[in-house]
């Protein structure tokens, strides 16, 4: 196994360093795709996951359990639930999406935006107790709350924001089914690296592997740098309990 | 200044937890005028009362009524009325900001706002400390900078529930001097306390709260050289704990 | 203010929304199972072909029993498969055009070395598999309906043996390509039937050996059909109609027949005797 290790990294170097033109295909693709649904999820699931801690209707406890369940969707089932919408003997076939990066899109925002929603209910609720007297007195309409509160979490947003970019960019199931890892066209680092393990190219799909782990680390590590830049002189502790 | 919703009346208010009743029928009326002090042991209800005042819960016997057409409490606090609680609740932004966030959300225009927020944070003593983040500021800046807030937004009553409790002495004797100008330029004043000797500085009439009662309501002078309730003399010897 | 990095990360996120659809160029979606892409065999003929036409090939591999499902769902334009049974069906059904023959080669019989089950001797690939059947010894199947896996249920027919009565035992179903099939085969040490093709192109090998080759029990042919416009309109039936045409064309078979690894030849003609 340790040579497969060594040959494991001695393959994505190979890769980098010859600046090969199809890893850069894939990994700018893989980025577009999951970035993408990942930004889709949160404009839908941070308001969502907001209103749900903030405000009273029936049925609230019923769609935070949903919500919570749906985390835990297989990614194999979105895949195959979104391709059956997608195909043309489907709802939304005519829109020619099958087999498209958009289809990728669309099946991982289905995967991320539970996971983006239920954590930001728990973050928004979490610290909702300490503002919630405050801001109601100050007359804080809960349309205006939820904006305020997801501004004050908003570095916990950040970090739900990674998490749900995690889970779509490590998934292979979905995007496979609907995105066809056709070369070129809808081929991303999970699903190439199945390809290669199929191939019984173990190496070459381990070095891969290597490469979408630093990807992933150039990312979350980009979030951390901003997330400090934005920040600014203020993380030094607060007076509040 | 215009008493468009004084004086409150206070109708035999009372609130219950779990069928515990903590606020006992308690009725009183609020006159624009006299610093009013709701003053008791811990655990009397001090903090529940001034929140069904303001509106921030709704009692289930009794209502409270404050003029100007009906105002339903269940739709939330008069917007007549600001509240400072005993820790500051600022946001994650600079200490001018805070203020301007309050006159945002009272729909004040922003021409108007940026002369209100400058004008608060200098009757508080708070102008070098505007562009600060307001979470790295003391305590006891952030609690003057509550007080900022709230004048900015010129109420006609403004709660305060133990507003110096957490501060220490100076910073409390800052807090109080600002408690003190706003009812000077003539802000209705209703605040919390159990601290005898701040109630003893600052009040002009005292409500005193026992167990959920209202046991005694009279201006402050009357109180403390003869008042009328075992409970309150128990108090002001330092004997009724809670 | 903090707000402006966030907002600008934002704002490049969603500039990322750019039409991700289908391009402009002259395309269509070919569907083709794991022996045919995973050999390498498309990678070497469909640049000739665009080159040629400048139209681009879409693949999508899946084994020949999701191939045909795809393609009777409109959702392919061209299939390459090779179950004839199977394809000639589809034609019939209506879903596709029509059946060529396109290219064959063969299947193998793989495994451990040291033999258990005496396969080497056997004579043709029945007899070997009723030999692995007495000898109820490992034997991987792609169980997923694919032109392999459906010629591996035929062959174990004729030599009288039921493999399902012991599935998880020593018959065991990956539901997989062939690829990740013969990686459980490889791991295990145990016998597998193949393609030539994919066994050539494969990294992973291990211990595993050709024990049986030859006989016609074991040609492979391959079809091409396009998906029938007439059922779905919106076929790329053009496009697909030209791949067609070029892979039965002289350039075509040649690009076929010309596919070597290590000297070898994997796909023949569709007419050469094998």
């Amino acid at each position: 196994m340790m040579s497969e290790f060594t040959q494991a990294f001695a393959a994505a170097g190979r890769l980098i360093a010859t600046a090969d033109a199809d890893l850069f295909e894939i990994v700018a693709l893989s980025l577009r795709v999951s970035l993408t649904a990942v930004a889709i999820a949160a404009v839908v699931g941070f308001p969502l996951g907001a209103a749900l801690a903030l405000l009273r209707f029936p049925g609230r406890r019923a769609l935070t359990i949903l919500l919570s369940a749906l985390m835990g969707l297989p990614p194999v089932v979105v895949g195959l639930v979104v391709y059956l919408m997608l195909s043309r003997g489907g709802p939304l076939g005519v829109l020619g999406l099958l087999y498209t990066p958009a289809a990728m899109i669309i099946a991982q925002v289905v995967l991320v935006t539970p996971i983006v929603a239920a954590l930001t209910r728990q973050v928004v609720e979490d610290l909702w107790y300490l503002y919630e007297a405050q801001l109601r007195s100050l007359g804080c309409s809960p349309r205006r709350a939820i904006a305020t509160m997801l501004w004050e979490t908003r570095y916990s947003l950040v970090t739900i924001f990674l998490a749900g970019f995690g889970r779509a960019g490590a998934e292979v199931g979905a995007v496979m089914i609907v995105g066809g890892n056709i070369d070129h066209v809808t081929r991303v680092m999970t699903t190439a690296i199945a390809l290669e393990t199929s191939r019984g190219e173990l190496a070459l799909a381990l070095g891969l592997g290597l490469i979408l782990l630093v990807l992933a680390l150039v990312v979350n590590g980009a979030a951390f740098v901003c997330r400090d830049l934005s920040a600014g002189p203020s993380r030094q502790g607060n007076a509040l309990p | 200044m215009k008493s468009g919703i004084l004086p409150c009346h206070v109708e035999g208010v009372s609130f219950s937890v779990e069928k515990r009743r903590l606020i006992k029928n308690v009725s009183l009326s609020l006159d624009s005028g006299p610093l009013s002090v709701i003053l008791g042991p811990n655990g009397a209800g001090k903090s529940l009362l001034l929140r069904l005042l303001h509106g921030l819960i709704v009692p289930q016997e009794g209502r409270v009524v404050w003029q100007g057409g009906t105002y339903d409490s269940r739709t939330g606090p008069h917007t007549r009325q600001a509240m400072v609680f005993q820790r500051p609740v600022m946001l994650r932004t600079t200490a001018i900001a805070n203020v301007d966030y309050a006159l945002r959300l009272a729909a004040v225009p922003s021409r108007e706002r940026e002369e209100r927020c400058r004008t608060a944070l200098e009757r508080t003593g708070l102008s070098e400390l505007a562009k600060l983040q307001a979470r790295v500021l003391s305590i006891g800046q952030q609690q003057r900078l509550a007080l900022a807030r709230a004048w900015a937004l010129e109420p006609e009553v403004l709660f305060l529930d133990e507003p110096t409790a957490s501060l220490d002495p100076a910073a409390a004797r800052n807090v109080e001097a600002v408690i003190s100008a706003m009812h000077a330029a003539g802000t209705k004043i209703v605040m919390t306390t159990h601290d005898l000797n701040q109630a003893r500085r600052l009040a002009d009439e005292i409500l005193f709260l026992h167990r959920g009662r209202l046991v005694e309501c009279r201006p402050a002078k009357d109180f403390f050289e003869a008042p009328q309730s075992t409970e309150a003399k128990a108090f002001l010897s330092g004997d009724l704990v809670w | 203010m903090g707000r402006r990095p966030l907002l600008l990360g934002l704002g490049i996120f969603l500039a990322g929304l750019t039409p991700l659809g289908a391009a402009e160029e002259r395309f269509f979606l070919l569907g083709s199972t794991t022996t045919t892409d995973y050999s390498g065999l498309l990678r070497h003929i469909v640049p000739r072909f665009t080159a040629a036409t400048g139209i681009e090939v879409r693949t999508v591999v899946q084994g020949t029993g999701q191939v045909l499902k795809l393609g009777e769902r409109g959702d392919i334009d061209v299939l390459i498969v090779h179950h004839l049974e199977a394809e000639e069906r589809f034609v019939a059904d209506g879903h596709g055009v029509a059946r060529h023959a396109l290219m064959v080669n063969d299947f193998v019989l793989v495994g451990p070395p040291d033999d258990p089950a005496g396969v080497a001797g056997a004579g043709d690939v029945v007899a070997a598999l009723a030999r692995i059947g007495e000898a109820r010894s490992l034997f991987i199947s792609r169980g997923d309906d694919s032109g392999t896996h459906r010629r591996e249920t035929s062959l174990w027919q004729a030599a009288g043996i039921d493999p399902r009565a012991w599935s998880g035992r020593w018959y065991r179903e990956t539901g997989a390509g062939m690829g990740a099939t013969l990686n459980v085969a490889s791991a295990l040490d145990a016998y597998c039937l193949t393609d030539r093709a994919t066994w050539i192109a494969y990294a992973n090998k291990r211990d595993l050996k050709i024990l049986l080759q030859g006989g016609p029990a074991l040609i492979n042919p391959y079809g091409v059909i396009l998906v029938n416009p007439q059922r779905h309109p919106h076929v790329r039936a053009a496009e697909g109609q030209a791949f067609i045409d070029w892979l039965l064309s002289d350039q075509g078979q040649e690009a076929i027949a010309s596919f070597r690894i290590g000297g070898e030849q994997l796909f023949y003609r569709a007419n050469s005797p094998l």
